[in-house]
């Protein structure tokens, strides 16, 4: 009745070492955006947002790291990816030139609903874009995430691991 | 083929001599519906009688000759037009003249050489037939019988399996394995996932079949990919050092054996496509060619040596004891 029987036994692996099967994960990349605060007086106020970051990857120099940007800063950001690495960049909050307009009932881009709407798009932005590993190659991506301030005057360059 | 004429003078039926024995397969036409028809193999006699049936008897039907062809032919669907026959044979079954009652007309072909197999495909078919035509002056009439060609193998000789190491460098290195480049339309892809590093958050990998139809030559080469199988070989997020299994049975999968450049107008290969998907749905992949190849049928009356042996493996004692000796009995 039956043709000869197929062998589907496993092949052969190696047993897995037990400090890589219960020792913590190598991937570990946590980016969190919050406390927003309101700079400045007047016409020239604007928002910066706290960008914490958490991580394991050796690719990243600093495990911990905590800087302030405004949103201008995420758009410089996302403009140098596109331009420099062939990732596809995911879209950015919207620019809300709407709220700017004078004689609004509401707060405008001080409001507090819109803060916390733009907050969680930037948040979501840097965590697909930090996580890809050709952005993690960029220079422009380290200096937004870990440098003290961002410097638009940088040259663009590749960073390779030590 | 005439339809004007068709059923009002005479009926044209071809039957095989061998129609009670002979082994009927499923084939797909080519709009998409499946069919069945006789199987024929390379080198076999092809032999039956021509039926031709006057629908009015008394009225004779005059004709400039009654004759029998065996074609093989490619017609790419672009190009209905021209059709590219590798099998041409014809045999004369009478001379011009008259009918005037329904005859029967035996014919043979003998050891036809049939190379390649019947293959209806997404933009090109190769097919068998038979056509029985009455030449008359306005118009001929035809009929046409279609058969299926699977094309054999052997177990080849060479089998290497197929292992590599690949990645991106400092985020995701994996080894991958399957047990052979070579399989037949029957067995099981048997392999394996080992992962050396791992940077990036994997939510779950997958193994697609993918077949690859190419036809035209030169700058018009067109590929038509076609993903026949989606199976999903883990869930979840892998660490350094861990081992994903690979058990893929291909006789659920509506395959044909891997066809390369046949009579120079079209290929059909088969790819093996490796996709891991983060949790950013981010999609790394590597894609493995493997051949594909048909293997006769052999059937056994009884459970083989071999499978009971094959059995002992998984199950407890007492089942397997009980198969070798049923085979040692069925031997005997």
């Amino acid at each position: 009745m039956a043709d000869t029987v197929a062998d589907t036994r496993r092949l052969f692996t190696k047993p897995q070492n037990l400090s890589d099967a219960y020792g913590p994960p190598s991937n570990f990349l946590e980016i969190d955006v919050g406390s927003p605060e309101t700079v400045g007086v007047g016409r020239g106020r604007f928002t910066t947002y706290e960008i914490r970051l958490k991580t394991n990857l050796p690719i990243f120099k600093l495990k911990e790291s905590s800087v302030r940007r405004r949103y201008s800063d995420f758009e410089w950001l996302r403009g140098e990816l596109e331009r420099e690495s062939k990732v596809v960049v995911p879209p950015l909050p919207g620019k809300a030139l709407f709220r700017q307009l004078p004689f609004r009932g509401d707060d405008g881009i001080f409001d507090d609903s819109f803060i916390e709407e733009r907050r969680q798009g930037l948040e979501q932005f840097l965590n697909k874009v930090a996580g890809h590993p050709l952005a993690q190659n960029e220079r422009c991506l380290h200096m937004f995430l870990q440098d003290e301030s961002v410097d638009k005057n940088y040259t663009p360059s590749k960073v390779r691991q030590a | 083929m005439s339809f004007f004429s068709f059923g009002q003078t005479a009926e044209i039926d071809i039957v095989l001599n061998d129609a009670e024995t002979r082994k009927k397969v499923e084939h797909k036409t080519e709009d998409g519906k499946k069919d069945k028809y006789f199987l024929f193999y390379d080198g076999e006699t092809v032999a039956g009688k021509v039926n031709i049936t006057l629908k009015t008897p008394g009225k004779r039907l005059e004709h400039q000759g009654i004759k029998i062809e065996f074609i093989g032919q490619i017609e790419l669907y672009y190009d209905r037009g021209n059709h590219h026959e590798f099998v041409s044979l014809v045999k004369d079954l009478a001379r011009p003249g008259e009918m005037t009652q329904s005859q029967t007309f035996d014919f043979e072909f003998t050891h036809v050489e049939k190379p390649y197999e019947s293959y209806t495909g997404q933009n090109v078919k190769l097919r068998y037939f038979l056509r029985a035509t009455v030449n008359r002056r306005l118009n001929d009439l035809s009929k046409e019988m279609d058969i299926v060609v699977h094309t054999l193998s052997t177990y080849p000789e060479l089998n290497s399996s197929i292992k590599m190491e690949v990645g991106i460098e400092d985020c995701l290195h994996i080894e991958f394995e399957y047990n052979k480049s070579k399989y037949h339309l029957k067995d099981v892809i048997v392999g394996k996932i080992y992962f050396l590093l791992v940077r990036i958050k994997i939510k779950h990998m997958e193994i697609d079949i993918i077949k690859r139809e190419t036809t035209g030559t030169g700058p018009n080469v067109y590929h038509e990919n076609d993903t026949i199988a989606k199976y999903e070989i883990m869930d979840g997020a892998p660490v350094r050092g861990e081992s994903i299994p690979i058990r893929l049975f291909l006789a659920g999968y509506e395959m044909t054996p891997t066809m390369r450049d046949i009579n120079k107008k079209f290929s059909v290969r088969y790819y093996l496509n490796l996709v891991l998907i983060d949790e950013e749905e981010r999609r790394y992949f590597k894609q493995q060619e493997i051949t594909l190849w048909r293997k006769g049928d052999i059937v056994r009356k009884s459970m083989s040596h071999q499978a009971a042996i094959a059995s002992q493996r998984f199950e407890g004692s007492a089942t397997a004891e009980k198969a070798l000796a049923q085979a040692k009995e069925d031997s005997n």
